[in-house]
């Protein structure tokens, strides 16, 4: 398919706590970057980030909600960036709480990785003051 | 879980235990949790477990897996045993290098690379 300069792909979607609605959000976001022609580096990690901020709105976000809370996605991607935007509707968090994953003494545990690979992978990632939804920014590099 | 529904390829050779990921994307927790329990099942059956765990198949991974392999490791060590990673691409070993993994989790080229590495 042709890509016109200025061409966007937008979509809202509602994804429920469960592995195929979750993985038909992250193809639907695929779709829209294979269209754009990004690299498959890109895809990686753009896939990656948006699979961690679902992963974590469901597990600390919902964690005292009923598991068929939605969480929202919302993308907006062209040939130079992508916007997602990942909203839980839990009572919010910290991210400054969370420790940083790559000290000695955190190495070791289970957990707490996820907004780490989401800030390493994405240009852009900053939660609203709530603390309950997540904007992220892939800019494309120049060679992908 | 019925072998028919294992994640996982298991081969045992000298007291090498060879374990490869069937899925391409090991991402979705409740499969990492059939994952690590399969290979937790494993561990439990040898004294002092020698474990390669092969990547070959695998393009995309999360950070619920790399804690599910954090835990691993330790059973493995609490048993006095060893694990090695092996046969993992560029894209993915990046993010066992964001996360510094890469520092405590031993990784190869290849399995035969990990199977000459074992003390």
């Amino acid at each position: 398919m042709a890509v016109h300069q200025g061409e966007h792909d937008r979509a809202v979607l509602t994804v429920v706590n469960d592995p195929s609605a979750i993985e038909r959000a992250e193809d639907r976001v695929v779709e829209a970057l294979a269209r754009f022609n990004y690299s498959r580096a890109s895809v990686f990690a753009i896939r990656l980030s948006l699979h961690e901020a679902v992963s974590n709105g469901f597990r600390h976000g919902h964690r005292s909600l009923p598991s068929a809370t939605p969480i929202s996605v919302a993308f907006d991607a062209s040939a130079e960036t992508i916007e997602i935007t990942v909203e839980d509707q839990g009572p919010g968090f910290d991210p400054s709480s969370i420790p940083d994953p790559t000290l000695e003494e955190n190495l070791e545990r289970g957990s707490g990785r996820g907004l780490l690979l989401i800030r390493a992978y994405m240009s852009a990632a900053e939660y609203n003051t709530k603390g309950n939804k997540l904007r992220m920014v892939y800019r494309r590099p120049a060679d992908a | 879980m019925p072998a028919s529904e294992s994640r996982i390829r298991v081969k045992r050779t000298e007291g090498l235990i060879q374990v490869e990921f069937i899925d391409r994307n090991i991402l979705d927790e409740g499969n990492i949790r059939s994952i690590s329990d399969e290979i937790a099942t494993l561990i439990e059956s040898e004294p002092k477990p020698r474990m390669i765990i092969s990547f070959a198949n695998v393009e995309h991974l999360s950070s619920a897996a790399l804690g599910a392999l954090i835990t691993l490791n330790n059973r493995i060590r609490a048993r006095t045993g060893q694990l090695r990673l092996s046969n993992i691409n560029p894209q993915i070993f990046e993010v066992f290098s964001i996360t510094r993994l890469n520092t405590i989790l031993q990784i190869h080229p290849t399995n035969e690379d990990a199977a000459k590495s074992f003390v």
